[in-house]
């Protein structure tokens, strides 16, 4: 039933994928060493532009005539994301194959599905705003979660149990990877806002990080635009989750550890929401929210699946 | 006066924004105990264990209220708070909205150049020819022309209204969906039943009684359920060579409404995430297990037979545990009775292997069926009045030396045990039990409406940007050369929503030359 040689391959690609992340995760780590401090003339600059200077632009990477160093190193470890994505991509792919079914139905190609979505959105992201350089902050969380399912959780092509089996895994935990890998970007940039906003009332304060990130409005409106986009995915997700229970397990909400973490998560997310458009607590209070829902979401993965015994029989690691 | 101050008070602080966000982390908040305790609902064996283990502690939760979190006073006490004020919010929302849809855009500021966008040019078009193009090009804006007393034209111009719509229809999808789960709960229940496959009587949704356990709503006591009969004519379970289950499947007759007076059986097949929708409600595929089959053949030569479900222990192995439980035939008076009663209570292995004599269960799959029992004699304790386990015998008559054990033993099938007083005990074979649950839940199809209406809203309000754009036309002072005019462009996004800039800059650089059009 299952294909073992593709998902051997699969393993390889997921083993390389892996290895050429890491390579990027030291190369964005030198580029952010590397970048010299913007001095203060242009930070006042990019900061007095409008709209159109969404994100704080070109740190470092001044106009020479050549690349400097931290330009080159930053575009080599694109250009590698995208293999390593590539192969990513792949070693799911492989693993459809050789199992014949979604490549979702466990926790280790759920984690890894959900990394995969984090790091095309971020290359989405890069298309559009210049914050190549902090591309270490998403690589690590993104990598130790990797990480997690590749080596801890791993486990054996084998086909769906019965209980998954059914065409709403393909809808329902595919909202779920979707939005959670978006939602991890979306942290990455409001944990970053959350460093740069104290720098920037007061330069003393994270003076060795502070300087070097995209300035705090950028961030914020980075980490609004992600959460907007993958809420409603979220909110479907839960929504296709409660028509399969129904069919599943005869309610469509039963207050299932799982379900009631995804509630707490998606009421975080509605609370975020809210508190950018409640006086007193834009800014760093609802930046802090943000991180609180996507915790909540790692909660869900981790805690839920492997602590708690609920219906949700995906914790077969 | 003070009062109504007061009232007044306490409701504007109930609907305002920072409470309703206060509310809402609440309840996230009071929801983690649900998934961090067991809970009644869904876990009720491992909430007694928790007694067990905690014995100190757990009273104190339960009495907070903790194993039943979504039940308890004021987990509910703060969603409604949250709806009341979600309510207080709303419908001046509504309002006010119902008066923006009718309102002209708003006047063009005096100074364009201070808004977050702007941009300016000189043309030689009339004013009006610029505030005309512009209309053109602004299709699908709201807009209002003016001019104003220096001979400027004006043009307002707004898009985005549904932005506020969504999220009006969000908001008011969740409280329609709040209300419609409310009436599921109320007139809806829930019940199980298991049925042996094959059992000619089957399982008949006629009351309460017909159920193992029923959980009725608020408003359902159980007298008026729609009739519907299943049975169960086979059972089929495959695994794969490592003990995972690949499928279950289920062959049933059904019969409801009109059936049940003709008399006619319906096929179908039931499996896991492929219920069985009938109009009194809906039947599910929840579990399965065995029924070890024993007759027993009494010294005066008459024979029982029975094949009580036996419970599963271990849902990988499918080890079993149950009593089968007889009753002396022919004999009527109870005292003698009540010390012939028979019971074989032990472990069923549907793959079975012994270490010594002891059993266990290494599949899954009726590879090679055997029972380990023990055959207890006595007074099984039915007439006491306690509710029986047809898991379990009565431990209590056990220890009271009415009930003895007289005979331990391994048996596959076809093997037999002989008692001292010539009573036989023989392993017949194996029948399959479905656990089966019924539903019915009458707000079910209201609820997935309002989710959708949810989803719609919220997909609107997120994604649709409120934004304005002003252009004024202003003919050159006399004396200038002949035609000229100055155009100034202004926007603003209203919500805030990063993206607006490139909007602009293409709406602008078409509206400051007109004519130029592509
Ligand atoms: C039942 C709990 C509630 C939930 C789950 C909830 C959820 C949400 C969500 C997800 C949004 C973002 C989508 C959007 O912008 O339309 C939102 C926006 C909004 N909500 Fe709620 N809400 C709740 C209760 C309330 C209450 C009680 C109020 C009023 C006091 C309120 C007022 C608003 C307002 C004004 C917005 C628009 C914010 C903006 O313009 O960005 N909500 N709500």
């Amino acid at each position: 039933m299952v294909n073992s040689n593709l998902s051997t391959f699969s393993d390889w690609s997921f083993n390389s994928a892996l290895a050429i992340y890491l390579v990027v995760l030291v190369l964005h780590a030198a580029e952010y060493g590397f970048t010299r401090n913007p001095d203060r003339k242009r930070e006042l600059v990019a900061a007095g532009g409008t709209g159109g200077a969404e994100l704080a632009p070109d740190l470092g990477t001044t106009i020479t005539q050549g690349r400097t160093l931290p330009e080159r190193l930053g575009r080599t470890a694109v250009s590698l994301t995208v293999l390593a994505a590539v192969l990513h991509g792949v070693s799911l792919l492989l693993r459809g194959l050789a199992t014949q079914r979604v490549p979702w139905g466990n926790m280790y190609e759920f984690g890894s599905a959900i990394c995969l979505v984090a790091v095309v959105a971020w290359l989405v992201v890069l298309r559009k705003h210049d914050v190549r350089h902090i591309g270490a902050f998403v690589m690590l969380p993104m990598l130790l979660l990797l990480f997690v399912a590749g080596k801890l959780l791993y486990v054996e092509a084998a086909p769906l149990m019965p209980a998954l089996r059914s065409y709403w895994i393909t809808i329902h935990v595919s909202a779920a990877i979707l939005a959670s890998g978006v939602f991890l970007v979306s942290g990455v940039a409001s944990v970053l806002y959350l460093i740069r906003l104290p720098h920037e009332a007061n330069p003393e304060r994270f003076a060795a990080m502070g300087p070097k990130l995209p300035a705090a409005a950028s961030l914020d409106r980075l980490a609004y635009r992600l959460t907007v986009f993958a809420f409603p995915i979220f909110t479907f997700g839960i929504i296709a989750g409660a028509i399969w229970a129904e069919s599943a397990w005869g309610r469509y909400w039963g207050w299932d550890p799982k379900e009631t973490v995804s509630f707490i998560a998606w009421v975080i997310y509605a609370g975020y929401l809210h508190a950018r458009a409640t006086a007193g607590w834009r800014g760093s209070r609802s930046a802090w929210v943000n991180v609180l829902a996507f915790l909540t979401m790692i909660f869900n993965l981790f805690f839920v699946n492997l602590v708690t015994t609920g219906l949700h029989s995906y914790a077969g690691v | 006066m003070a009062t109504f101050a007061f009232l007044r008070n306490t409701w504007r602080g109930l609907t305002s924004m920072r409470t309703a966000l206060v509310l809402l982390f609440l309840l996230a908040l009071a929801a983690m105990p649900g998934a961090l305790l067991p809970q009644r609902l869904t876990a009720g064996d491992k909430v007694g264990k928790y007694f067990e283990e905690s014995p100190n502690l757990a009273p104190v939760l339960d009495r907070l209220g903790l194993f039943n979190v979504f039940g308890s006073i004021w987990f509910s006490a703060i969603y409604v708070l949250l709806f009341i004020s979600l309510v207080g919010c709303l419908v001046p929302r509504t309002v006010e909205y119902a008066k923006q849809m009718r309102a002209k855009p708003v006047l063009t500021p005096r100074n364009l150049a201070r808004l977050p966008h702007h941009a300016k040019s000189t043309v030689d078009t009339s004013a009006e020819d610029v505030v005309a193009a512009a209309r053109e090009r602004l299709r699908g804006w709201r807009t209002d022309v003016r001019v104003e007393d220096d001979g400027s034209h004006t043009i307002s111009a707004e898009k985005g209204f549904l932005r506020e719509a969504g999220n009006l229809v969000f908001h008011f999808a969740l409280m329609a969906m709040l209300v419609a789960i409310a009436f599921g709960k109320m007139f809806g229940f829930e019940g199980q039943v298991i049925i042996h496959a094959g059992d000619r009587q089957g399982f008949c949704n006629s009351g309460i009684y017909a159920y193992d356990s029923f959980r009725p709503g608020l408003r359902v006591d159980g007298t008026e359920l729609q009739p519907f009969c299943v049975r169960v004519n086979d059972f089929e379970a495959t695994f794969l060579h490592n003990g995972q289950a690949d499928s279950f499947h289920a062959n049933v007759s059904y019969q409801e409404a009109a059936d049940l007076e003709a008399g006619t059986w319906r096929e179908a097949g039931l499996q896991v995430n492929s219920p069985l929708r009938l109009a009194g409600g809906t039947v599910y595929l929840l579990g399965h297990g065995y029924s070890p089959r024993f007759t027993v053949t009494f010294p005066d030569g008459q024979k029982r037979t029975e094949a009580t479900q036996w419970q599963t222990m271990n849902t990988v192995t499918l080890l079993s545990q149950g009593a089968t439980k007889f009753d002396p035939p022919g004999v009527s008076d109870p005292e003698k009775r009540r010390t012939g009663q028979l019971a074989v209570t032990g472990l069923f292995a549907p793959t079975a292997a012994f270490e010594g004599t002891l059993m266990t269960s290494v599949f899954p799959d009726l590879r090679d069926p055997a029972v380990a029992v023990d055959v207890m004699r006595g007074d099984l304790g039915n007439e006491s009045g306690k509710g029986q386990s047809i898991f379990e015998i009565d431990k209590s008559m056990v220890d009271a030396g009415r009930l003895k054990k007289v005979a331990r033993q391994n048996l596959r099938i076809g093997e037999e045990i002989a008692l001292d007083d010539g009573t036989k005990i023989r392993f017949d074979g194996v029948g399959r039990w479905v656990g089966v649950q019924v539903g019915y839940d009458p707000g079910r199809f209201s609820v997935l409406i309002a989710g959708v209406l949810v989803l719609l809203g919220l997909g609107a309000s997120l994604s649709i940007k409120r934004r304005r754009v002003w252009l004024r036309a202003t003919p050159a002072p006399e004396g200038a050369e002949s035609a000229r005019t100055v155009v100034e462009v202004g926007g603003l996004a209203r919500t805030d929503q990063a993206g607006y800039g490139e909007e602009f800059t293409t709406l602008a650089a078409d509206l400051l030359r007109p004519g130029k059009e592509r």
